[in-house]
């Protein structure tokens, strides 16, 4: 076995069990943290798959940004312990075996329509440059020039979508003419 | 060399655990979360697919899953909050009914 | 197959900057009490040790066999977790930044430096932003109302600054052409950029301090609204990791800014390689002097240079009161955002064509006109 390899096997034990860990965590803090987990090994088979610059991306908006505001919501909530009280007490059995289903399927997939050709090796195409900023930029700004800019107004909106829906209803009274603004 | 079937056996895995999470948790902080390691999982599945064909496209997708899940989190967290404030309460179970 | 004296000189350069970054840290804190003595025109430590040398040594003597305290009602697990994973990216983050030249040692070519990434600028953005975990974990888990607060404060100022620390680096990035910090150092042989990047290396060092919570923006620690902030409940060595990683993090962006505004290791002869006395010389000298690199040199310039950006902090800290918090917030939002943005539109934009260059600066000539004026019609209305 070489080193990547067992590197893989390594790293795919810690992905899956931290996806468990946040499963199974009585506490959102502690499953916040195990996804935290699970987020940076990904970014480790993303540079081991010859793409560091989504595995720094990768780091950057996941671990630091959106898993800090996640952090950030079930602090300020108090949120860390739900009781779980189980209306639906069928659901957890019935949503395991439909997630063994989904597997067994997902596998039927993969066993029986093979890859084909192994991809190529790595060094061939790191020379070139693959994966790193140059090479991103220029696809970024050329071929996908308006899903690029699309974003920026997809982005925008989600902010605006934001501070609307959080904005403390008291806060309401002092601007004028709130009302008619938000059309409540 | 790892074969892209490993990393694709290996996302498919961490969605199915996604959908697990979705299904079974209550909390919709977690529910949420599940969703991630859902983006997250087919996040895998792109970048192994863009190795294996030597095309940047999958890796620039990525990039794309990326930007519309922090847009996602940031509206959805906010939904959240807002429902905490009606409902005091975020079990996805008393979240029931239409009024707040 | 695998190259194991790479991994050998890999390893000692990585031990060798751990050991750097230790004992600079304890010095650090030597030189803050010295440095803010001379300013305040007290003494400082001068008991330990001829000067006070030794300091450190008794400081770190006493943190070590202090009681550990755990408080009731902790989160147990992440009040463990907490210091290590606050440590941790302080100590990484300079695995990018190059201290000097290659160089030619024992026969070997060796880069000063751990390594040099093509992404090193997103390295350093990534490491930084996990950095606030720590600070938030140890406030969520003491259980006490003062630590959660100095840690949610402390999320909201990082995360907010840390917009304007990464468009500063922006403007050094598009100059250099490279996210590469080798390849910015080495754009920087004839200026340093903080002479074409005046506003970008401003907001740079305004925002490095607020990311790294150093006085004047100190405000997740403020003693009189919140005891400690965070490490309100942490003893002894679990304190002293705080400690050390926030004198860590203070050397790591000095090395930064060194590294994007300052030229990095680059100084007089420093980039000569070795010399070649011409042969009239005696022999064992012409051998002695080539054997010298003078990329070395490099080693000396930076941390030159990185010691005069933390004297600079010091000397701020010492004369500086604390910003409030709302106020902090609101220089972050509504000053250094905006200024690192028109800072990376003007600095595109003169890559681009002159022209466009002036349209910019036109263009963000009237906009801030039009918010003066602004402004100035809301005073003269609201009186």
């Amino acid at each position: 076995m070489t080193i990547e390899l067992s590197l893989f096997f390594l790293l795919a034990l810690i992905a899956m069990l931290a996806a468990g860990g946040m499963l199974l965590s009585r506490n959102a803090v502690y499953s916040a943290l195990f996804l935290i987990v699970n987020f940076a090994t990904v970014a480790v088979f993303f540079l081991l798959l010859g793409a560091p610059f989504i595995a720094m991306a990768q780091v950057t908006v996941y671990a630091g940004a959106i898993m800090v505001l996640f952090l950030f919501v079930i602090m300020l909530l108090g949120a860390e312990r739900l009781r779980q009280k189980s209306v639906l007490p069928w659901q957890a059995p019935l949503a395991v075996v439909l997630g063994i289903v989904l597997l067994v399927e997902a596998g039927v997939v993969i066993v029986t329509r093979g890859l084909g050709a192994p991809p190529p090796a790595l060094s061939e195409t790191a020379a070139a440059g693959f994966g790193g900023p140059q090479a991103i930029g220029a696809s970024l700004f050329t071929t996908y020039l308006l899903p690029f800019e699309v974003t920026s107004v997809l982005l925008l909106a989600a902010m605006v979508g934001a501070i609307v829906l959080t904005r403390d209803e008291k806060g309401k009274s002092q601007i004028p003419n709130s009302k008619s603004q938000t059309g409540k | 060399m790892v074969p892209t079937t490993y990393y694709i056996a290996l996302s498919a895995i961490l969605f199915t655990m996604g959908v697990a999470g979705v299904l079974i948790r209550r909390n919709a902080i977690i529910i949420f979360m599940s969703v991630e390691l859902m983006l997250n999982s087919a996040n895998l599945a792109f970048v192994a697919f863009a190795r294996q064909f030597a095309s940047l496209d999958g890796q620039i997708f990525v990039f794309f899953v990326m930007t519309v899940a922090a847009a996602e989190v940031a509206v959805g967290l906010a939904l959240i909050v807002a429902i905490f404030r009606t409902k005091k309460s975020i079990n996805v179970d008393e979240i029931n009914t239409l009024r707040g | 197959m695998i190259d194991w004296t790479l991994i050998l000189e890999w390893f000692i350069k990585a031990a060798i900057s751990c050991f750097v970054l230790l004992t600079g840290f304890a010095y650090m804190t030597f030189a803050e009490r010295k440095v803010a003595a001379l300013l305040q025109v007290r003494i400082g430590p001068n008991r330990a040790g001829p000067g006070g040398f030794f300091q450190p040594v008794a400081d770190g003597i006493k943190l070590i066999f202090k009681e550990e305290f755990i408080p009731g009602g902790a989160d147990k697990v992440i009040f463990m977790i907490a210091p290590i994973i606050t440590v941790i990216p302080a100590l990484i983050i300079l695995g990018v930044v190059p201290w000097g030249p290659t160089v030619t040692l024992f026969g070997r070519k060796i880069l000063l430096g751990i390594t040099d990434l093509n992404v090193g600028i997103l390295y350093i953005l990534s490491v930084a932003s996990i950095a606030v975990y720590g600070i938030v974990l140890a406030g969520w888990s003491s259980n006490n109302k003062y630590a959660m607060l100095g840690g949610l404060r402390s999320t909201a100022q990082m995360v907010s600054y840390e917009l304007s620390l990464g468009l500063a680096i922006v403007g050094p990035l598009l100059l250099a052409g490279s996210m590469s910090l080798g390849d910015i150092v080495n754009a920087q042989s004839k200026l340093p950029f903080i002479l074409l990047q005046p506003v970008a290396a401003l907001v740079f060092y305004v925002a490095a301090l607020a990311e790294v919570n150093r006085a004047p923006f100190d405000m997740p620690e403020a003693e009189q609204e919140l005891t400690a902030g965070y490490h309100t409940e942490y003893s002894g060595m679990k304190f002293a990791l705080f400690f050390m990683a926030e004198y860590i993090k203070m050397i790591g962006v000095s090395a930064i800014f060194t590294t994007l505004f300052l030229g990095g290791w680059r100084g007089p002869f420093a980039d000569l390689g070795a010399p070649q006395l011409p042969a009239a010389f005696p022999e064992p000298l012409v051998q002695f002097v080539g054997g010298l690199d003078l990329g070395l040199l490099g080693l000396i310039y930076f941390w030159a240079k990185v010691a005069a950006s933390l004297f600079f902090m010091i000397w701020l800290r010492s004369t500086h009161p604390r910003l409030r918090y709302d106020r902090l917030m609101a220089l972050g939002w509504k000053v250094m955002l905006p200024l690192a943005l028109a800072n990376v539109m003007v600095t595109a934009a003169a890559l681009v064509s002159p022209v466009a260059f002036w349209i910019i600066i036109g263009v963000l000539v009237v906009v801030v006109a039009a918010y003066l004026a602004g402004r100035v019609g809301l005073a003269v209305r609201g009186t």
